[in-house]
């Protein structure tokens, strides 16, 4: 059962749906990510299931949206600019609490961007990818084990919330190779769905999967209720890796590829007597707040190291209340930086 | 003696449109095509953005309510995940010719085993009569106030046309309920449009002219002439495209 195959990150969040139960796949091409479309071509038509390339990203989240509201696993790939055209639909999914499983396997933007990898998009993804006052699920792999994993947790969590999951990917995990041990078969139906539209069959009153409510008092009771249920989540959710804290006198914190570069920097730095420690946020959303807060008072600094011009400083200050300084590592545009670079930082 | 009564696929939900606004017919010969086939129970539908977008209360099956164009794709979605299940879409102008014709098209050109019901009244009923894709040349609305002109707002869309291009429909046609006669033939329109997907037969959709007296300004009675005057001049009624025919003339 535990045996180890070598995937691409991109082919094993593919497989990994597929062994949660997910038999709807909805995409539309963009590189990065177009190896998770061509698995699912090749391997749903044999397994009874559905492989679409819609005619665009904006119709892949509305077919998605139109699975989901019949009750089943449901998931969409794609990258950036693919994600802003989703939003729309990501925001309906919210809006209706419809779960479904959003990959982005992210480049370098704004705009058209480039095609190399980039966590640019960690703003959009942890405040609400789309119109509207509402969250996702938002998990950061840093592995292709986790890439595995976490795509059938997202799946799991989205059900249990009901609400839409987003994998938040990069480029380079996407495309790069690991021994990975699949995750075991799952599927959808722990968690009552009986709100699903799937026919009548003339025994009880219809199902209507909406998010219109003409009435502003009824809306603002959704939205207080919805924010309810994401304080449980930000109790229940928060995942996180916590490496060489206990002695670390300087805590880099680093989501995603730029955590496994980051852990190199701080061997390195711990060879040459640096007490440095790791904090590796597995969800982004929810932000893992309480281990950021318990070393805020052990720590002298913080270093953030992402891909972007700094997105997530703000939720590292918020967390620690700005106890602390926290200094910027970043590379942006599709560049990585080298653990040099992390390192240079951690003795600065 | 037969009595008239509600078909029993409307609920009992009092509808929210305009007085001499045609969706109240368009919605009962919808709901009496699902009461005749039996398909209630195994039958969802999806609401578009528009007037109708609260047609998910007056349906008695299961309702989605889709994003601004987006019911195609959505309905989509539904059908290939319940493929035993009729799905329809019920769409305006806006939401099925303008922000949605990708949607549009691309489902008809799949072939997808799908109802669209299609209600033509060229303007925007529900935010206040603007211009729409399908509005006459010449017709004043909100967001063309000296009249819809052709150099600058370009032609109105024909959608039935359009579709009757590509190889995958099987069933697309133009009808209006103006009058009796026309109510009766739009019915029979409408049943084989669910007919058709309950045997498999693939996209079917019904384009439906339309009146909107609040925003053309004009009385209920007089919408409906205008209809005749204006509306089918330029969208003749018909059938664009029936496979079952071509299949019968091929021999």
């Amino acid at each position: 059962m535990s045996e180890k195959v070598l995937m691409k990150g991109n082919e094993a969040i593919a497989e990994a749906a597929i062994l949660a139960g997910c038999r709807h796949y909805f995409g539309y091409p963009i590189t990065p990510q177009t190896e998770i479309a061509a698995y699912m071509a090749k391997k749903m038509p044999k397994i009874n299931g559905t492989f679409l390339q819609a005619e665009s990203e904006i119709a892949a989240i509305n077919m998605v949206y139109g699975v989901a509201s019949t009750g089943k696993r449901v998931m969409t790939s794609s990258s950036s600019p693919g994600i802003a055209l989703k939003c729309e639909g990501i925001s309906y999914l919210a809006g209706a609490d419809l779960p479904a499983l959003i990959v982005n396997v992210q480049r370098g933007g704004p705009g058209l961007g480039g095609i190399q990898p980039s966590q640019s998009d960690y703003h959009l993804a942890t405040k609400g990818p789309g119109h509207g006052d509402f969250h996702v699920l938002c998990f950061a792999p840093a592995s292709v084990q986790e890439m595995a994993d976490l795509t059938a947790h997202a799946f799991e969590c989205a059900e249990k919330y009901r609400m839409p999951s987003m994998l938040l990917a990069d480029g380079t995990l996407g495309q790069m190779m690991e021994p990975v041990v699949l995750p075991k078969p799952s599927d959808a139906g722990k968690y009552d769905n009986s709100w699903a539209v799937t026919g009548t069959n003339n025994e009880r009153k219809h199902n209507i999967i909406n998010s219109l409510y003409l009435s502003p008092a009824e809306l603002e009771k959704l939205n207080f209720e919805r924010y309810e249920r994401y304080e449980q989540i930000k109790k229940d959710e928060p995942m996180w890796e916590e490496y060489l804290m206990d002695d670390a006198e300087i805590c880099v914190v680093s989501y995603g590829i730029t955590a496994r570069i980051s852990r190199n920097a701080v061997d390195e730095a711990r060879k040459q007597g640096i007490k440095v420690g790791m904090i590796r946020p597995i969800t982004v959303w929810p932000f893992p707040v309480e281990p950021l807060k318990k070393a805020a008072d052990k720590v002298e600094r913080f270093i953030c190291v992402e891909l972007n011009m700094g997105q997530m400083k703000d939720d590292i200050e918020l967390a620690i209340h700005c106890k602390k300084p926290v200094d910027l590592c970043i590379r942006t545009g599709g560049m990585l930086p080298s653990p040099d670079e992390v390192l240079a930082v951690i003795k600065k | 003696m037969a009595k008239f009564n509600k078909p029993k696929s409307l609920t009992d939900a009092v509808f929210h449109y305009c007085p001499g606004c045609t969706h109240g017919i368009v919605h009962r010969l919808v709901a009496e095509a699902i009461d005749e086939l039996g398909i209630e129970g195994k039958t969802i539908g999806v609401a578009p953005v528009g007037c109708s977008v609260m047609a998910y209360n007056y349906f008695t099956c299961d309702m989605i309510q889709a994003a601004h164009g987006r019911a195609p794709a959505v309905a989509t979605g539904v059908k290939r995940s319940l493929p035993d299940h009729i799905v329809f879409t019920y769409q305006g102008d806006g939401d099925l010719a303008s922000i949605g014709l990708c949607e549009t098209v691309s489902a008809a050109a799949r072939g997808e085993n799908i109802t669209v019901i299609f209600i033509n009244n060229a303007i925007y009923g529900m935010t206040g009569g603007q211009m729409a894709p399908t509005s006459l040349i010449g017709q004043v609305t909100q967001t063309s106030p000296y009249g819809r002109d052709a150099a600058t707002q370009g032609m109105p869309i024909k959608i039935s046309e359009l579709l009757a291009t590509l190889e995958a429909p099987s069933y697309i046609t133009r009808v209006t309920v103006n009058n009796v006669k026309n109510v009766r033939n739009a019915k029979a329109a409408i049943k084989k449009a669910f007919q058709n997907q309950v045997e498999g037969k693939g996209f079917s959709l019904v384009e439906v002219v339309s009146n909107c007296p609040t925003n053309w300004g004009m009385t209920p009675e007089k919408s409906l002439q205008w209809i005749d005057t204006h509306m089918l001049p330029y969208y003749p009624l018909g059938v664009y495209k029936d496979k079952d025919a071509e299949d019968k003339n091929n021999g």
